[in-house]
């Protein structure tokens, strides 16, 4: 397979390497903001407070 | 940020939870195809097999520009409109755009070493690229300065929109700069008429790119929606202690 | 239009006394120049073919330096409330304090430039084209950064944010500018083309920086 690239081999691997790490790291990084964005709320939720909790709260205080 | 903003996102979070996966498989169906098409395209006569370079360079070039104009519409439908997704929208488009244009110069940057004999021309079509890059890393900065979530988005689209006027006349005076400076040795990239048995794998790559962006941008949208929920939860609890 | 002609001359005063910043602004540009051939070697005849460059360079460099504060200042002491509450509109007001702006920080720079260009070997015939390139070109850079220093208020923040978001910016600016003062001195390139296109990039963001500015500020302090 390598030998088929001809004489710069290297640097089209490279390229695609280097396409795929950068690919490869946006992919994790928005999985990673993701699963952390849903521990947060799901440790707020565990504590009580929620969206309804709060917007019952906040008319309360309005009414 | 009113309560009542929830209403569309919420909508939009079901949305994307239906829709990312078949879009994330789409993508990977179309990479398979797009680069089995492309180790397979015979080699261009005169660069050789480094015309391979082109299916990841070329594709991510045109997401590079697409990308500002997709922060460029939603910038129009933050000022204009004032849709909450909107900023969501164009804050989560600027990473994605800023790696596709990473991705963009990398791969340029390899392909010029065997057909340039340099890492680097101050080539027009480069130098446009990098100044794009540059602008993104702005834009990025932007957010990372402002905390205020809407308010980062609104001055966030009156910089996109400056740089969407910008980026034809930045496009245009480095053309004109580069003839005059325009070394001897340099071939210009991209013939003006490219084979169609080196087309059809480029356009399926330029697909598999797009999809992949799509199936991104959604889910950093996603994201971003989550961040708000919790930053919105978090003042709602600070302002409940302090009453 | 006598509002706006009063801003006008509040801030070149206030720019112009002790402390306002256009002083120095010039003393920075001199240093700057004077510090290029410390780095480059004094190679007279390499000076002389990169001299239009490196006082285009510290041109940009000293008007951004003085830019961070424009209307920073303003914010800080409350004027600026007072300018968005008068009936003249915000853009005006933001186009008359740039004018000022460049008046008493750009228009230094381009009479002290020919003084600089001698330093720098720069052929005596050149000079005033290279005064003239800058006259034509700063308005612009002075522009662009008005759009700058009023996105560095609304996010208040200043320094370096300021610098990353307007120097991509004023490449187009740079590179006409530049070339118009090669074209004289080197170039058979002739100066007509780019001093237009240079004259047109200063007109065009006189008009589009105010209103993106004016907007900033707008969107900033709601």
């Amino acid at each position: 397979m390598m030998a088929s690239l001809g004489p710069h081999a290297g640097f089209i691997v490279g390229a695609y390497l280097a396409a795929l790490i950068v690919t490869l790291a946006v992919i994790v990084w928005v999985w990673l903001d993701y699963r952390r964005q849903r521990r947060i709320l799901a440790d707020l939720d565990a504590r009580g407070i929620t969206r309804r909790s709060l917007r019952q709260g906040v008319s309360e205080s309005l009414s | 940020m009113p309560i009542s903003d929830f209403a569309n996102p919420s909508k939009f979070l079901t949305l994307v939870s239906r829709v990312l996966p078949w879009l994330a498989v789409a993508a990977v169906i179309a990479f398979a195809i797009g680069l089995t098409q492309a180790m397979q395209a015979p080699d261009d006569y005169q660069q050789g097999a480094t015309v391979k370079i082109m299916y990841l360079h070329v594709p991510s070039a045109w997401l590079s520009m697409g990308i500002w104009a997709v922060m460029s519409i939603a910038a129009l439908g933050t000022l204009v409109w004032r849709h909450p997704l909107a900023d969501v929208a164009g804050k989560a488009a600027a990473p994605i755009g800023a790696a596709f244009t990473l991705i963009c110069l990398i791969t340029g940057s390899l392909w010029g070493r065997p057909m340039w004999g340099t890492y680097w021309v101050w080539d027009a079509r480069l130098t446009s690229v990098f100044v794009l890059f540059l602008m993104y890393l702005g834009v990025i900065a932007l957010y990372w300065t402002a905390e205020e979530p809407s308010r980062a988005a609104r001055l966030a689209a009156i910089l996109t929109l400056v740089g969407a006027i910008n980026l034809p006349v930045v496009k245009f005076s480095v053309d004109w700069w580069n003839t005059l400076h325009q070394p001897a040795s340099v071939i210009r990239m991209g013939a003006p008429t490219i084979d169609p048995s080196l087309l059809k794998p480029l356009l399926m790559m330029a697909v598999a790119y797009f999809l992949l962006f799509a199936a991104l941008h959604l889910a950093a949208m996603r994201n971003e929606i989550l961040r708000r929920r919790v930053r919105t939860l978090r003042l709602m609890q600070a302002n409940e202690a302090a009453s | 239009m006598s509002a706006l002609a009063a801003l006008y001359w509040r801030d070149l005063r206030l720019a112009v006394r002790a402390g306002g910043g256009a002083a120095i602004a010039a003393l920075f540009f001199l240093i700057v120049v004077a510090l290029v051939p410390f780095a480059v070697g004094p190679d007279l005849a390499l000076l002389s073919r990169i001299g239009p460059a490196i006082l285009w360079l510290g041109a940009l460099l000293a008007s951004l330096l003085t830019l961070d504060r424009l209307i920073a200042v303003d914010a800080e002491d409350g004027s600026l409330d007072l300018l968005m509450m008068t009936p003249m509109p915000l853009e005006a007001a933001l186009a008359a304090k740039a004018l000022a702006h460049w008046t008493s920080t750009c228009l230094p720079l381009v009479i002290l430039s020919p003084v600089l260009a001698l330093l720098l070997n720069v052929e005596f015939s050149a000079m005033p084209a290279i005064a003239l390139t800058l006259a034509a070109g700063t308005p612009a850079l002075t522009f662009i950064g008005l759009i700058g220093a009023a996105l560095s208020v609304a996010l208040r923040r200043g320094g370096v944010l300021l610098a990353v978001l307007v120097l991509p910016f004023t490449i187009p600016v740079l590179i006409f500018g530049v070339a118009a003062a090669n074209a004289v001195i080197v170039g058979p390139a002739p100066f007509g083309p780019p001093f237009t296109i240079l004259c047109a990039l200063s007109l065009a963001s006189a008009v589009i920086a105010p209103v993106a500015a004016a907007a900033a500020i707008r969107h900033g302090l709601e």
